[in-house]
């Protein structure tokens, strides 16, 4: 099932020209663009029910908490999990800090042990080091092998009676890795291990299902599919949140207060101190709509399509050498590289001056470029909206790097 | 809009950077790191009297950082630490949008065209903030390696 032709309409920033170039955007591992419908959800919300959810006894107020709670049904629904499992976080980084505070301070101890991998962004590595330092407890890192996947073999080493919690990442930002989660999963069960999962290059990208998973937490951002920034999401498992203790105190979260103690709600809400961000929970309930509407299958299948273009049409680019995966199959829409002789900086300076934007730099993953002996990478990523134009626009910038640089001379 | 950034002399500089290696041994080894993009870089510098008489640096990093570097060695030898310091402090003024005055910054006032890419100025400046830190740590006789971090810059 194909993509809608005119995809692309519905994406009012890619209609925009920077001096006279349309603009080609290779930056959604990033950040998504937004439909009109998401802008349109946000501004209906402000203008016309624009009231705080939950307690007000007025119609906007009662409205305003409808949407709200369908939305969270949405979302829920679109990874395949129950709605009071869903907590509305900012993003992807306060999920995992969520986790590593309310579940990792209950149950990691002195001496236990937190499995993380080589191929983690800082958020899924740091709250994890801050975890570890704080209970005492020691950090190991699943290596990766030289083509860019976790090395599994070693797991069986790594896995201990002490691990408590094993923390991967579902898709590398980098190398575009898609890890096997279920496999994953399945061994950090059997040593009765939690498995945290960062979901937030996988769930706008393909179809997620966290029954399918296996996994315990699961945690993504709205910003990268299709919705609005700081919004994001964390799933857990219903028994594991209701025994969690809170994340936040305050208004929102609690059952009954006295002035020396109180008792808290059930989760979600447990974990949803303070007036939540209702108009931007709203709109990603619209974009999941939207991303509904196209098929999950379909824009995995689009990407993928993408992704072994772009990978064909780069290795002919002399001097290019392009990190992960080269099987599309276990890659996603992501694909970092380096220009020899040219620094990634430079690289997305010229490539912007074609009205190409890409990122450069070490894309919150120092230990991993440390791993694969660089400094930093220039950073191509696709989403639904983008077509094979875009790649070769990619390829002609690359070349005018090149000649800027003065290379082709060389 | 690239021409401004990338004027002829830093691309000249970048291809053929000055001064580039290491001094052994050094009075000044100090490195610089660039947080948000990796960049780092070392310093080396000998003094004498109260004189830089020899300057070297080593790293990896975009033209911006290796021509800024390669310029600043070419700018501070043979000068007093009291007019490198100086000469440090307008640069970066220069870089935040001061006064590029050509008498005194001489080539340097080619890097004020980064000033349109803000992203970029850590670039510039990376050398020149790990310089001043050395000097600091120079004048203050601990001599250990540190690291001069472009956040810490304010």
């Amino acid at each position: 099932m194909p993509l809608p032709a005119d995809v692309r309409k519905d994406f009012p920033l890619l209609q925009r020209e920077l001096d006279g170039k349309p603009i080609v955007y290779l930056d959604s591992a990033a950040t998504s663009q937004k439909p009109w419908v998401v802008l349109e959800a946000l501004a209906e919300y402000y203008r016309t029910y624009n009231a705080n959810v939950h307690r007000g006894l007025y119609r906007i107020a009662e409205q305003a908490t409808l949407a709200y709670e369908e939305a969270r049904a949405k979302v829920a629904a679109f990874v395949g999990a129950r709605p009071e499992e869903v907590i509305f976080v900012r993003g992807t980084t306060e999920g995992i800090n969520l986790v590593a505070y309310a579940y990792g301070r209950a149950h990691v101890r002195e001496g236990d042990e937190i499995l993380t991998t080589e191929m983690e962004h800082h958020s899924n590595l740091v709250p994890w080091q801050l975890l570890a330092q704080e209970r005492g407890a020691r950090l190991r890192v699943l290596p990766l092998r030289e083509d860019g996947t976790l090395d599994l073999e070693q797991m069986d080493r790594l896995l201990t009676e002490r691990t408590r919690i094993v923390a991967v990442t579902h898709q590398s930002n980098v190398l575009g890795t898609i890890n096997p989660i279920r496999t994953i999963v399945d061994r950090a069960h059997a040593v009765g291990a939690v498995v945290v999962v960062d979901g937030a290059q996988s769930v706008p990208h393909m179809p997620v299902d966290v029954r399918e998973l296996g996994c315990d937490f699961l945690a993504f951002s709205g910003h990268k599919m299709c919705g609005p920034t700081g919004i994001g999401v964390l799933w857990g498992r219903l028994e594991l949140l209701e025994a969690m203790p809170p994340f936040h105190g305050g208004g929102e979260m609690i059952e009954r207060v006295e002035l020396e103690r109180s008792t808290y709600k059930s989760p979600p809400h447990r974990f949803e101190a303070g007036t939540p961000n209702i108009a931007d929970a709203i709109a990603l309930g619209v974009a999941v709509d939207y991303l509904r509407r196209i098929g999950m299958e379909a824009i995995r299948a689009h990407e993928k399509h993408l992704m072994r273009y772009a990978l064909a049409q780069l290795a002919e680019v002399e001097g290019v050498r392009v990190y992960g995966p080269r099987d599309p199959e276990i890659r996603g829409g992501a694909v970092a590289f380096t220009l020899e002789g040219v620094h990634p900086h430079d690289v997305a300076q010229v490539l912007d001056s074609e009205a190409i934007c890409v990122r450069a730099g070490h894309h919150c993953a120092q230990p991993l470029h440390r791993k694969l002996g660089i400094q930093s990478t220039t950073r191509a990523s696709v989403y639904l909206y983008n077509t094979p134009e875009d790649v070769d626009a990619l390829v002609q910038g690359l070349e005018k790097v090149k000649a800027f640089f003065g290379l082709r001379r060389a | 809009m690239l021409d401004e950034l990338y004027r002829e002399i830093i691309l000249d500089h970048y291809t053929r950077p000055r001064n580039r290696g290491r001094l052994e041994p050094a009075d000044i080894v100090i490195e610089g790191a660039n947080p948000s993009c990796g960049d780092e870089i070392s310093v080396y510098a000998r003094v004498e009297d109260g004189v830089i008489q020899d300057i070297r640096f080593e790293g990896r990093g975009c033209s911006i950082s290796q021509a800024s570097a390669s310029m600043m060695t070419e700018r501070v030898r043979g000068r007093s630490l009291e007019e490198v310091k100086a000469l440090i402090e307008e640069f970066k003024g220069m870089m935040q949008g001061g006064p590029a005055e050509e008498d005194r910054l001489g080539d340097l006032v080619a890097l004020q065209g980064v000033r349109k890419f803000p992203v970029r100025v850590k670039c510039a400046t990376l050398a020149w903030v790990a310089l001043l830190q050395g000097v600091r740590e120079y004048e203050s006789g601990r001599r250990a390696v540190v690291t001069a971090s472009t956040e810490d810059d304010l």
